[in-house]
């Protein structure tokens, strides 16, 4: 590839860099990112193809996992090339540096609410160079000012003559023009697809069967692999029957591997039934007595400890020997699988050059790395082919499964396909921590609140750069506290379990959102004051909380009567850059103890956005499975392992059990947001606030279970 | 190992199985027909629902002997134009997608045989179909759709 214009020019600036060439598939918009200009070639980020035909392929560097993101990244771009919607499809693009996450660079990962947030801005000039340019070559062709033309839905007009000229027809007049450095990004009123709603991309495919999942690669010569595991944590194996598992028909080989013994066979069925054939002996795991009760009794014990400290302001123990009202309670939540609808699996080919891998991965990179640590290949030549998620929830930005494959694959030299079965990804997954929380609070004889003690015992599995002690999910939302309060004081005290952990759709704020916005609930109570009000005196400083806060209450009607006895609750959650309120319209059957959640009304601002349909859906999706949280979803451990098994122990909501939602979205031109996350930390808080609103029974548990709503109700 | 001759979107596929063998693994490793999906194994998701002579079914625990000379569809079955996929579209139903094969092949088994099924009667034909990204509001959503466009027609 060859271009016309000086690189040199653009490197090193700030913002975005572009470059164009005329490749054989038409106009190619090329981002420098390469600091070396030794070589002729580039080595760019190509964000978008335009071919002669006039159609545009986006390529789209975060994974689909069913966020919409494929179809938000080719709006984005579509908008500012002002290219026609009809024309645009999307293209996974590879694992390759020039298309690592901007703007740091250092890897691609789909996680954290953070593919629109960190592409926006970057799509944005991306398309709106491109449309410059197609302008500009249209005014040359025609001997005009670019001034006095237009682009409009894949074509460029020139306005006093009325002559126009289709975007295909000016692709190699383009690709000799040089790239601008800041073009003229879009105001709002001109927008044709941002803020819309629009049909998703991907879904014609998701009906018919034909997307590609992990699950449905095939490549010539795979094998199909199983693993027998240790059935405790830390167990190590004592033997295994190698003969009779080559014995079970289309077994090949038994390799042993990190995790356990592996098997590879003609099919699943042989693999499976080749495991079972291995009868492998574990001896006891590093923690033998493990089970559900011990862990919690560890966790709330630890609540007696001093911790470490991860914020201090005022003096609590002060503030709170004063106070007018003092409350203090305690909260425990369970640890949680992700139980992604797509078992964890990999495909992997190792050979004595090359590796491809095909991985529903959230983490290409780390994927990449994994495989480079265990074949020792250059990273390119390793080829790693992310395809759709079936769900990812976190989990799959976890490299373990992967790793298993391409262990076996180097082991038995062919390809192999690695399945696992619903029980090893419920009994071997990392989960989201049980959590357990003491929290007391002081209030002034004017009803504000002017103390916050609070002290957390979690999992560790991601921590500060500057504190390696404490961890960064356990105290979202505690250390950054979103009310006012004069005195705060945050503690975390780390377990030492051999049950892992890590990220679940929203980490910490997950059960954070739970205890902060259980516990404002019950000094509102304690200060005799409405939850709402109460709320919105202590979010002074806090102008976007306030509106969704206030936006909710409207549209739900806050302060209204409701049927029989139903009852509200609310709940107002900040997490990714997003500000999310919630109001549940509960009922509970004080007989059974079963609560019914008639209504959620949901109030978020995530600033600008790109699909509003798919915002809405991505509401539902975080609010349902804050439901299922709420409801069913706990590991139970035994023997020194996992004991819950597959979908009859480890429930998830059922459509039996599902809410309506109803999201109203701030037309807000505040700093971007995240939307996969930020919806499901109020949910639970807005259930748990509702039932106590209904009842006076105050819920500090989760899963919230019949019989904890009635042991809730005797106490209340 | 036997050979099977197993009926599926009205074509005859001749394989070399176990005669205990889960038909869903036949379907999806012999057959590659790839849209009916593994999720659980013992038929408490619903991910893997297929018909068999036009009753939904979980394929995971269906042993592949027992549907020989029965008529079986898959998702990859179902025309295009069918109501229930065509209302999936409409709502713009799916997420990730994954479990919706099984979703909406239990729908089309509902809908064909009850063409104005109460919310009870949705909640019955489906609450054995998991979804972990929360599309169950808009699958009924969906199926009402659908099954009003099947009593237009």
């Amino acid at each position: 590839m060859k271009s016309n214009i000086n690189r040199r020019e653009f490197l090193g600036r700030t913002g975005l860099t572009l470059a164009v060439v005329a490749a054989p598939s038409g106009l190619v918009i090329l981002a420098l990112n390469k600091a070396d200009d030794s070589s002729d070639a580039f080595s760019p980020t190509v964000w978008y193809t335009l071919a002669p035909d006039g159609r545009v392929t986006v390529m789209v560097s975060k994974v689909e996992m069913g966020q919409g993101t494929h179809t938000a990244l080719a709006m984005i771009v579509a908008e500012e090339l002002e290219v026609d919607w009809n024309l645009v499809q999307t293209e996974q693009s590879p694992v390759r540096p020039e298309f690592y996450d901007p703007p740091r660079k250092s890897g691609m990962v789909t996680a954290g609410s953070g593919s629109i947030r960190g592409m926006y801005e970057h799509l944005r000039k991306a398309g709106a160079a491109g449309r410059e340019m197609l302008v500009q070559a249209a005014a040359k062709k025609w001997s005009v000012a670019a001034s006095e033309c237009e682009a409009i839905q894949s074509q460029v007009h020139h306005r006093s003559s009325g002559r126009s000229l289709s975007y295909g027809e000016l692709v190699e007049e383009a690709s000799q023009l040089p790239v601008p450095e800041e073009p003229r990004l879009k105001e709002k009123s001109e927008f044709r697809l941002l803020r819309t709603s629009v049909q998703r991309l991907d879904l014609p495919d998701k009906i018919n069967g034909k997307a590609k999942f992990g699950i449905d690669t095939f490549i010539p010569g795979m094998v199909y692999g199983a693993i027998a595991r240790p059935p405790a944590y830390g167990a190590k194996m004592r033997s295994y029957d190698e003969a009779a598992a080559k014995s079970v028909p289309g077994v090949h080989e038994v390799v042993e591997i990190d995790r356990g013994i592996a098997v590879c066979a003609d099919t699943l069925d042989a693999a499976w039934k080749g495991r079972k054939a291995l009868n492998t002996q574990w001896g006891q795991g590093v923690r033998p007595d493990l089970n559900t009760e011990n862990m919690e009794q560890e966790l709330t014990s630890l609540l007696d400890t001093p911790g470490v400290s991860a914020r201090q302001d005022g003096d609590v123990t002060a503030a709170l020997e004063q106070a007018d009202k003092r409350l203090e309670v305690e909260y425990f939540l369970p640890y949680l699988s992700h139980a992604n609808m797509e078992p964890m699996n990999c495909t992997v080919d190792v050979g004595e050059d090359r590796c491809d891998i095909w991985s529903p991965t959230q983490a290409q990179t780390r994927v990449l790395e994994a495989v480079q640590e265990i074949t020792g290949l250059e990273t390119d030549q390793i080829h790693v082919h992310p395809t759709y998620l079936g769900c990812g929830l976190g989990r799959r930005a976890q490299t373990d499964y992967d790793r298993e494959a391409t262990q076996m694959s180097k082991a038995v030299g062919r390809p192999v396909k690695l399945i696992w079965s619903r029980e090893e990804d419920v009994q071997y997954g990392l989960f989201r921590p049980a959590n357990s929380h003491r929290i007391a609070g002081a209030l002034d004889a004017q009803g504000r609140v002017t103390a916050w003690s609070h002290k957390v015992a979690a999992g560790s599995f991601f921590t500060f750069p500057n504190n390696p002690d404490i961890d960064v999910a356990a105290v979202s939302g505690l250390r950054d506290l979103q009310y006012q309060v004069p005195n705060v004081s945050v503690d975390y005290m780390k377990p030492d379990l051999p049950i892992p952990v890590t990220f679940w759709r929203s980490v910490g704020n997950s059960h954070n959102g739970f205890t902060v916005e259980g516990f404002m609930d019950e000094l509102a109570h304690a200060a005799g004051q409405d939850p709402v009000e109460f709320r919105l005196q202590h979010l002074e400083h806090a102008p976007r909380t306030r509106r969704v806060l206030e936006l909710a209450a409207e549209k739900a009607a806050w302060g209204q009567p409701l049927q029989g006895a139903q009852a509200r609750g609310v709940a107002v959650f900040a997490a990714f850059g997003s500000y999310v309120a919630q109001v549940a319209e509960v009922s509970v059957d004080e007989k059974t103890g079963k609560v019914k959640v008639h209504r959620i009304v949901c109030a978020l601002d995530c600033g600008p956005y790109v699909n509003s349909d798919t915002v809405a859906a991505q509401v539902m999706g975080a609010v349902t499975m804050g439901l299922s949280a709420t409801f069913k979803e706990q590991i139970e451990f035994a023997d020194g392992g996992v004991q819950s098994a597959n979908f009859f122990d480890y429930n998830l909501l059922r459509m039996s059990e599902a809410v309506d939602v109803e999201t109203h979205i701030v037309d807000s031109d505040d700093s971007i947001g995240g939307v996969g996350e930020p919806g499901l930390p109020p949910t639970a808080p807005a259930v748990a606030n509702g039932v106590f609103a209904a009842t006076g029974a105050r819920i500090r548990r989760l899963p919230m279970t019949p019989e904890r709503v009635l042991e809730a109700l005797k106490k209340s | 190992m036997a050979q099977i001759t197993l009926n599926i979107n009205e074509q005859d596929h001749t394989v070399q199985v176990n005669e205990d063998v889960p038909l869903l693994w036949v379907i999806r490793e012999h057959l590659q027909l790839t849209g009916t999906k593994f999720g659980c194994g013992i038929s408490q998701c619903g991910a893997c629902t297929v018909h068999v002579d036009g009753q939904p079914m979980r394929s995971c625990q269906l042993q592949v002997s027992r549907v020989v000379g029965r008529k079986i569809t898959t998702i990859e079955g179902i025309a295009e134009d069918h109501p229930v996929k065509q209302a999936w579209i409409d709502i713009q139903v799916p997420q990730c997608g994954y479990c919706q094969s099984g979703q909406i092949m239990s729908a089309v088994a509902l809908v064909e045989k009850n063409s104005n099924p109460s919310e009870e009667e949705i909640i019955q034909a489906m609450d054995g179909n998991l979804c972990r990204c929360g599309t169950y509001t808009r699958i009924k959503t969906a199926i009402r759709q659908a099954a009003q466009e099947v009593r237009n027609s």
